[in-house]
């Protein structure tokens, strides 16, 4: 199980697309001023993520070196172009929200990144498990963000979820603060850059104090989670 | 005339690409820490956009539509962008030494920075003609070279300055961007 696990915790924590490899931030800045639009764009780029590693890892042995970036962009590319036609046929209300930045998960330097730092030297299997990992790490960063701008600049979460995602996303629509003046400034350009900003700031402070206890606490006290004092003394 | 020029404004100021429409924003987070190197990947960038859009819309206008290939859009033009990156990385190489070795490892990352493909494919979109496609990715790389600009100069005195250990680094750079696109808000007022 820990062949699951341990892939899936770097990827929404430890080795996270946005918060610790600061990858792919125009998609996490442009589409993130809902919860319905963020979660709809990681889904999207989550699905391209594993298809494409599983295919690089399967053709690794074909491809000599000196050629595999072209024939990587190719495969992402018409991943990205089914993924585009698929989502204007069947949820256009999202392709219309998303627009552009769909079409733009080709150059999503996290997709390449994976392909060439991961997926070209394992087995097709763990490439999927490395893609699941890495995928929910950025579709749980990008509905984050979306949630917290949304909240704070409109007062719902998942506002929409039942137009953007389908009817059965309908559950998750909430209005937190009726009659919400609304805060302009959070779903704007800039508000993107400050609360990303913010996040990083926090993620810091965190560890930072992490990193203080368990000095604190000795050099037994390196297992996370482990309580600060009584082992030292 | 003047409407050429308005469009080099709008698009360089009003819709720049970093601030406004956040394209090709990991050179402006990653490579804008000093004004060298900010100015040369600002001058490729500039360089490479003009020549992608001219040989994008030859592509769109003369082959995609003609065939009714208008699907293989994604695909065709992320391989026009990178030959032409290359082609570029030639011709500098050739030509100007020395300029080769100051933009040496920026080259080739150009071809990831969304801007160059966004760019390209909005004008696709839009259906625009040949010389205001023209006009529209040179204003819009001008606008990434200006914004690459401010921003590596705010950072080289933000450099100096003392910061919280929790801010220093990436998370007070993404609050500078932040304060820098809201000054950027304010060309928005301008009515064309």
């Amino acid at each position: 199980m820990s062949r699951f696990f341990a892939p899936l915790k770097e990827g929404l924590w430890g080795n996270n697309v946005v918060f610790s490899q600061m990858l792919a931030l125009c998609p996490v800045m442009a589409v993130t001023t809902s919860g319905s639009n963020g979660l709809g764009m990681g889904l999207a780029t989550t699905a391209v993520l594993i298809a494409s590693n599983m295919l690089v890892a399967a053709i690794r042995n074909l491809v000599s070196p000196q050629v595999r970036i072209p024939i990587f962009v190719v495969l992402i590319a018409s991943l990205v172009t089914l993924v585009d036609l698929l989502l204007n046929a069947w949820l256009h209300e999202l392709y219309k929200v998303l627009g552009l930045f769909i079409a733009l998960i080709v150059v999503n330097c996290a997709i390449l990144g994976r392909a060439e730092a991961f997926a070209s030297k394992n087995t097709v299997a763990a490439a999927a498990i490395d893609g699941v990992a890495m995928g929910l790490g950025f579709t749980f960063a990008l509905t984050l963000i979306g949630l917290i701008r949304e909240l704070l600049g409109s007062g719902t979460l998942f506002a929409q979820a039942s137009l953007l995602l389908g009817p059965s996303f309908r559950f998750l629509e909430t209005t937190v603060v009726p009659n919400y003046g609304g805060f302009l400034l959070m779903i704007l350009p800039p508000g993107g850059f400050l609360v990303l900003g913010l996040l990083l700031a926090g993620k810091r402070a965190w560890e930072l104090r992490r990193q203080a206890r368990s000095v604190a606490a000795g050099p037994t006290g390196t297992s996370p989670g482990a309580s600060p004092a009584p082992t030292a003394a | 005339m003047t409407a050429y020029l308005l469009l080099l404004l709008s698009t360089a100021l009003v819709n720049n690409v970093v601030l406004v429409k956040f394209l090709g924003l990991c050179p402006f987070m990653g490579v804008a820490k000093s004004m060298d190197s900010a100015l040369g990947m600002g001058l490729a960038t500039t360089f490479v956009i003009t020549l992608a859009c001219a040989a994008t819309w030859m592509l769109e206008h003369w082959l995609l539509l003609p065939f009714d290939l208008a699907y293989l859009r994604i695909l065709s033009f992320i391989l026009v962008i990178a030959a032409t990156v290359q082609f570029v990385e030639m011709v500098v190489k050739k030509s100007a030494p020395t300029l080769y070795q100051a933009l040496g490892i920026y080259l080739p990352l150009i071809t990831t920075n969304c801007a160059v493909l966004g760019v390209a494919l909005l004008t696709a979109q839009e259906s625009m003609g040949f010389a205001q496609t023209l006009v529209y990715g040179f204003g819009s790389a001008l606008g990434f070279t200006l914004v690459m600009l401010m921003f590596a100069g705010l950072r080289e005195r933000l450099a100096l300055a003392r910061v919280p250990a929790a801010f220093a680094g990436a998370p007070v750079s993404f609050i500078l961007a932040s304060l820098l696109a809201l000054a950027f808000m304010g060309f928005a007022g301008l009515n064309f």
